[in-house]
């Protein structure tokens, strides 16, 4: 039996071996082929998505830094910048979840940290298999207490998310996570600063053996059967060094000791290194003898490729090095030269007085392969969008399809998530999890930061485009509805094997989709994540745009709450509802199916209900704000009564819908809104005026829910179905609402 | 006068920036403490904030008594320096000795992030006794255990200053957290000027951001500051 030729093992297929070598000139040595492997691999090249994702809009008049950086920024005014992006740590999570997910949480952070912000917030969309199954409660709990132990160590908030549910993230949980930050718009350090002669000082931990082949090996394979024997390719992560880390880098910014600073995430020192030359059109001379190790022995390709978590490499001006070592000893971590900036665009490596390496550093970045994969769209699709679950029978029982709803985990409360993160370091949360906005107030003013992150799989897996589209829309809705402006958008695209046709082709619908409602929105993408190969054996998971939003609210003393404060206030429904029950929540819940098309989206129309949302907060005229997703309108008015502990009166409009469709419909671009008392009449003229329907419902008060003429539910049944889903499910016992 | 109140930085430190914040919101001054200073400046009260100290690998507080700066924590709270120790904080005094017992991990097993109601006990000057404050708790290892004696020495010499209750007041196991024994979420020392708690009250102090349980616990250590700058001989005047 012939052995696998190394270029393979390595994840590079035999085309590449030969781009490679046309690159070089000449064969490239086993040290330059496992560089080339790491940096082509689909998780640092983005091969596959890259034509795609250049059809993004990126740039806008509040954008500072685009694509392309660690991460993306925004202008705030007032000489501030909001550093913000988004990643994936599925693989590494279906396989040591607890490991897996804070490590994921220790890379973004690194991400905004390198762009000279500080981290003031990190976001969690999470998507499990059904908690019925013990490995995905299993999978679920290590999860959440990774984040938990690495974000609540290292003193940043964790402060939104989401939590969904479908068989299909079973075997490939899908974990995302958001960082936010902060910085002097003066001092992001992007990747421009710095020139020939400069150092490049490594900072923090010491190299060892994990990660290595985590991009190549791990992140752009499918996970198969023998996935744990991958377990070494994860990384471990630690805390405490993460949280040094991010006190000495600040304290480096704050001095304007640095001119750039780089993630070591994926591909380890290859990538940060070639990285910082390329961009800056410069090559490299990097002497391994110089890096800190954990263990002798260690082979130069390992010493380059090794993602051991909490290093930076910064760009240092050679008379500022012992300051700059000066600020990481006082923090107790090390910071060692371990290379130089160069003219040319050679990078070349040195270990044990030799040249072990030698290539372009273009080559590596820019140059890396560029796939215009085959689409095919599925021809399933059109049977099962043919299948309008609004077509169905109505439920037997209005009450108890509301209570399966209600209850269904990926629509009741994820407090049993949440409260194991820390929201309130830094003191700056003043809407922390569990609403439709996170809001973090910027330091002595009253401008505050709106973060929302939001992604509809089913919708995704009915219509990709829609599904892109909508995970922007709602993202926005979120934040305008606590009476914010959305200001930008990053986002995390899970998907299944781009080698499938019908995979890539719903990549590109989403991507299509997610750009036509920021371009419209005016919302640009700064930066974001693919995540490829989610699927095993060939069952992918639902194509999966995830959204982070960032926007900005003027006066968080006037930001509007999902709670209902009190009774005796009119409640209104504001937007239109059509019989849209496809890929929604009631039919995944009450009829079992996931099928039909998503609703429609008229983005001109989702644009208006923002400006309203805004102007409604802005003026005090409305007490309470929630916007309408998963569940429709039965669940929002449940959400805003449990939450305010206040029960409501409400006549459901029949508008010749029946009652289950207007209950449980799914129509975009809706909000339900509490007037202050005695402005319900401005709210109906301001209604109005931006051209959005808005229908009074009822009242607010009482201590039951009551859907006039259908059913009513006493609201401590409501808080204990919503409230007692989850963690039922987690301890093992079949939840109350599905008894 | 305006206080001078220390807050000891140790690495993995959270909640150290927060501390002083609510210090300045409070009309104090706040002064940080490096954690290898052997030295306190001159500060009228020293707050230990919440965090992991050194990473807590160990156990929480573990590697902190060993801190420079807690030696002259020590000598400071025995000349009779008003000491707050915030949840890790806590942790710390409780290793270091100068408070009795254990925080150990928490009942659940998981990490709580959640506002609860604590009614104050032990009385003096600053700190009235049967009042409900809402502050929130965020900790992994909460649970305050002891040995029945010390338990019995910590009742009867009424060196409880916190008990976690219900919004109304009443204490129960129901409103119990973590597993706390006799539901005990902040301590006194003996000679009452050292104040250990799980809870955050600097994160319950601005109104902007919530309810403002935690005001109650600054007016003590501003009482306690004040009464103990006044005692301190001053230095003669230029």
């Amino acid at each position: 039996m012939r052995a696998e030729p190394l270029h393979r093992a390595l994840g590079l297929t035999d085309e590449e071996a030969v781009q490679v070598e046309r690159r070089l000139g000449r064969p490239p040595n086993p040290t330059e082929l496992a560089m080339f492997a790491a940096m082509w691999s689909e998780h640092c090249s983005y091969k596959s998505s890259k034509v795609h994702l250049a059809t993004l809009p990126t740039r806008g008049p509040g954008v500072l830094l685009g694509p392309g950086e660690d991460a993306g920024a925004v202008d705030l005014g007032d000489g501030l910048a909001c550093v913000f992006k988004m990643e994936s740590h599925s693989h590494p999570s279906a396989i040591e979840p607890v490991q897996g997910a804070a490590t994921g949480v220790g890379g973004i952070v690194r991400d905004v940290l390198s762009m000279g912000a500080r981290p003031v917030a990190l976001l969690d969309p999470l998507r499990f298999g059904p908690l019925d199954n013990p490995r995905n409660r299993y999978l679920l709990g290590g999860v959440v207490a990774g984040i938990g132990q690495y974000g609540n160590s290292i003193g940043v908030p964790t402060v939104g998310g989401e939590l969904k549910f479908a068989s299909c993230h079973g075997p490939n949980p899908t974990i995302n996570v958001m960082c936010v930050g902060l910085a002097r718009a003066d001092r992001l350090l992007g990747s421009r600063g710095g020139g020939p002669g400069d150092l490049l000082v490594l900072i923090g931990a010491a190299t060892g053996r994990d990660g290595i082949g985590g991009v190549s090996v791990l992140a752009s394979r499918t996970l198969d059967a023998d996935a744990q024997g991958s377990r070494p390719s994860v990384q471990v992560g630690d805390p405490f060094a993460g949280k040094l880390l991010v006190e000495a880098c600040t304290e480096l910014v704050e001095r304007g000791l640095l001119e750039g600073l780089k993630d070591l995430g994926g591909a380890g020192l290859t990538c940060a290194v070639s990285e910082s030359a390329a961009r800056r059109g410069l090559g490299a001379e990097l002497h391994l003898d110089e890096v800190p190790l954990r263990e002798p022995g260690m082979e130069p390709f390992e010493v380059l490729t090794s993602e051991s978590q909490e290093r930076v490499l910064a760009v240092v001006r050679p008379e500022l090095v012992p300051r700059v070592q000066e600020v990481c000893e006082r923090w107790g971590l090390s910071a060692r030269v371990v290379g130089k900036l160069r003219r040319g665009g050679t990078l070349r490596v040195r270990a044990g007085g030799r040249v072990v390496a030698e290539v372009p550093a273009r080559a590596l970045t820019d140059e890396a392969p560029a796939y215009r994969r085959p689409l095919e769209r599925p021809h399933v699709l059109d049977r099962i969008r043919e299948d309008d679950p609004a077509a169905a029978p109505p439920p037997r029982s209005l009450e108890e399809a509301f209570l399966a709803v209600l209850g269904s985990p990926g629509v009741a409360s994820a407090r049993w998530v949440f409260e194991q993160f820390d929201s309130l370091v830094q003191g700056n949360t003043v809407v922390g999890p569990g609403a439709d906005a996170a809001v973090i107030r910027l330091e002595g003013s009253v401008r505050a930061l709106a973060l929302s992150t939001d992604g509809n799989g089913r919708y995704g897996f009915l219509d990709p485009y829609l599904g892109g589209a909508h995970a922007v829309a709602e993202a926005a809705r979120n934040v305008a509805t606590v009476g914010a402006r959305p200001l930008a958008v990053t986002n995390c695209l899970n998907f299944g094997n781009p080698e499938r046709p019908e995979v890539m082709w719903a990549f590109a619908e989403a991507v299509r989709g997610l750009g036509d409602a920021c371009r419209f929105l005016g919302t640009p993408v700064t930066g974001g994540n693919v995540s490829f190969y989610n699927e095993s054996e060939g069952s992918a998971v639902y194509p999966t745009p995830v959204v982070g939003m960032v926007g900005v609210i003027e006066d968080y003393r006037l930001l509007s709450r999902t709670a209902f404060p009190s009774g005796n206030l009119a409640i209104y429904l504001l937007g239109e509802t059509r019989p849209e029950l496809g890929g929604s929540q009631y039919a995944e819940v009450v009829l079992g199916k996931v099928s039909g098309r998503p609703p429609a989206l008229d983005l001109e129309a989702e644009a208006r209900l923002h400006r309203l949302l805004r102007e409604c907060a802005a003026g005090d005229v409305v007490a309470s704000a929630h916007d309408l997703s998963d569940g429709g309108l039965a669940v929002a008015l449940a959400e805003c009564a449990v939450a305010g502990g206040v029960g409501f009166t409400v006549s459901v409009p029949d508008r010749g819908l029946p009652p289950h469709v207007a209950l449980f419909s799914e129509s975009a671009s809706r909000a339900v809104v509490t007037a202050r008392p005695g402005r319900e009449a401005d709210l109906e003229e301001l209604a109005a005026s931006h051209r959005v329907p808005a229908v009074r419902l009822g009242i607010t008060g009482g201590p039951r829910l009551r859907f006039e003429g259908l059913f009513e539910v006493p609201l401590s049944d409501a808080i204990v179905v919503y409230e007692g889903a989850v963690p039922a499910l987690m301890s093992g016992r079949p939840a109350a609402a599905s008894a | 006068m305006t206080l001078r109140v220390g807050v000891v930085v140790f690495p993995g430190s959270n909640d150290d920036r927060d501390a002083m914040r609510a210090v300045r919101l409070l009309g104090g001054e706040a002064v940080a403490v490096w954690h290898r200073d052997g030295k306190l400046p001159e500060v009228d009260a020293v707050i230990l904030p919440g965090g992991f100290s050194y990473g807590d690998y160990l156990r929480t507080g573990a590697i902190a008594r060993f801190a420079p700066a807690m030696a002259a924590v020590r000598a400071f709270a025995a000349a009779g320096g008003p000491v707050l120790g915030i949840c890790n904080g806590f942790q710390i005094l409780c290793e270091a000795g100068l408070l009795p017992g254990a925080l150990i991990r928490n009942r659940g097993l998981a990490f709580v992030c959640r506002w609860v109601h604590v009614r104050t006990e032990g009385a003096r000057e600053g700190w009235p006794e049967g009042e409900v404050l809402p502050v929130p708790i965020k900790h992994g290892e909460g649970q305050f255990v002891a040995t029945p004696e010390e338990l019995e020495r910590i009742e009867g010499e009424r060196l409880v200053a916190l008990r976690y209750s219900s919004s109304e007041g009443l204490v129960d196991e129901r409103y119990n957290p973590n597993g706390s024994a006799h539901g005990i979420a902040g301590l006194w020392n003996a000679a009452g000027n050292v104040l250990g708690m799980m809870p955050h009250p600097e994160h319950a102090v601005d109104p902007d951001l919530g309810p403002t349980g935690g005001l109650q616990v600054f007016e003590w250590l501003f009482a306690a500051a004040r009464a103990f700058a006044g005692a301190r001989p001053q230095p003669a005047p230029v």
